[in-house]
């Protein structure tokens, strides 16, 4: 029963929560709080472990609540369950693709999100950007005259790099994660 | 059977690499499925995100199951999810088993910095090669720069965005179907059909 339950509670985060992730967190919470399974000290443990380990974070989420609450079993539940609206809906809408591909309506509705989407990358790059390249995120003149204050230089010096090595180099995106994740730990740490 | 294997490896692999979820994984999906695979166009490539992010649920199994269906049909969605699940799932059980709670340790965060700057860079990187497929006409500029702005400073989400750009592109087709057919309106009705076809 209570694999059942807890297979029901991830499914609900998985098809109501738009935004994955860290948009998901904040429902991953309510529903964790609602049905009583965890701690608010729990989670905040919960929201450090999915950051630091590689993956979807709601994934993450859901096999740590899912193993606290019943093991190996209610962790596969809790996964199964956030994953499956996920794979049945875009099952669905890549089905309705495929079948109306020639249709003017879907043709222009791909015309305008291409571009779209475009845009959406470049605004999560700014996003993570604010995040992690700079200390102050809101912009002001203060910004231009201490310029120094508000920048985190190494992590702006790895960018930098990275941009390079990606671009000229052709290095491989894992392999300069790894690199970057090692430079990191040495000159942060 | 092949390329099941292939699906599933290629999605493990970036479901152990991606740090954060979402947009993080792009470059890697980018690296492996258009330039070292050749399964995706750039076009492609876009369209999966935009389907993937305009739709609930989590990010990554969206893609996962985008692609893998793509290539192979439900077993190849599957094969793709489970690869991108897998490397979470294990981790975390494993996490929890040994470490138990996560200290502030500082060659971690330390390493989470230079992960998130890298990681900063490579999508940007993504979509500027994306981009650079993908805006063709000068109307492809102004909604990529009409959807950045509208995150960026209306913190507009990105179902919205992606549903704005398609009546923005149904608008667009609209017209330009309507502007290609005033110079010389076609006759018969096989005409008519021939220059949409081409359109």
């Amino acid at each position: 029963m209570s694999h059942l339950y807890i297979f029901l509670m991830f499914a609900r985060i998985g098809i109501f929560s738009f935004g994955g992730g860290y948009a998901m967190l904040p429902l991953i919470f309510q529903s964790v709080q609602d049905f009583g399974v965890m701690s608010a000290e729990e989670f905040s443990n919960l929201v450090a472990l999915s950051q630091v380990t590689p993956g979807a974070v709601a994934v993450n989420a859901a096999t740590y609540v899912g193993f606290n609450y019943a093991g190996f079993w209610g962790a596969l539940s809790a996964t199964i369950g956030v994953a499956l609206p996920s794979f049945m809906l875009i099952m669905i809408v890549s089905k309705f693709l495929e079948k109306f591909r020639e249709s003017r309506i879907v043709d222009g509705v791909f015309l305008g999100i291409r571009p779209a989407t475009v845009g959406l990358i470049a605004a999560g790059a700014i996003f993570i950007a604010e995040t992690s390249l700079v200390n102050n995120p809101p912009f002001s003149m203060e910004l231009i005259n201490h310029f120094t204050q508000y920048v985190n230089l190494l992590p702006c010096g790895i960018f930098v790099c990275t941009i390079i090595l990606v671009g000229k180099c052709k290095i491989s995106p894992i392999k300069l994660l790894i690199m970057m994740g090692i430079v990191g730990a040495i000159l942060c740490g | 059977m092949k390329m099941l294997v292939q699906l599933f490896v290629a999605f493990f692999k970036i479901g152990l690499f991606t740090f954060g979820g979402g947009l993080a994984m792009l470059p890697l999906l980018q690296g492996i499925m258009v330039e070292d695979k050749g399964w995706m166009t750039e076009e492609e490539m876009v369209d999966c995100v935009a389907v993937s992010q305009s739709m609930p649920g989590v990010i990554a199994v969206n893609a996962a199951t985008y692609i893998g269906n793509s290539k192979k049909g439900v077993v190849g969605a599957l094969a793709a999810t489970i690869g991108v699940i897998l490397p979470s799932f294990v981790i975390i059980i494993l996490a929890v088993l040994f470490l138990g709670v996560i200290g502030d340790n500082q060659y971690i965060n330390g390493a989470f910095t230079g992960i998130k700057a890298a990681s900063c860079a490579l999508i940007l990187y993504a979509a500027w090669k994306l981009g650079k497929q993908v805006l063709r006409a000068k109307m492809d500029f102004a909604i990529a720069f009409i959807a950045f702005i509208l995150i960026i400073a209306l913190d507009v989400t990105a179902l919205w965005v992606i549903i704005m750009g398609a009546v923005a592109g149904i608008c667009l087709r609209g017209y330009r179907s309507k502007k290609l057919n005033r110079p010389k309106t076609p006759s018969t009705q096989e005409e008519k059909e021939k220059e949409d076809k081409a359109i």
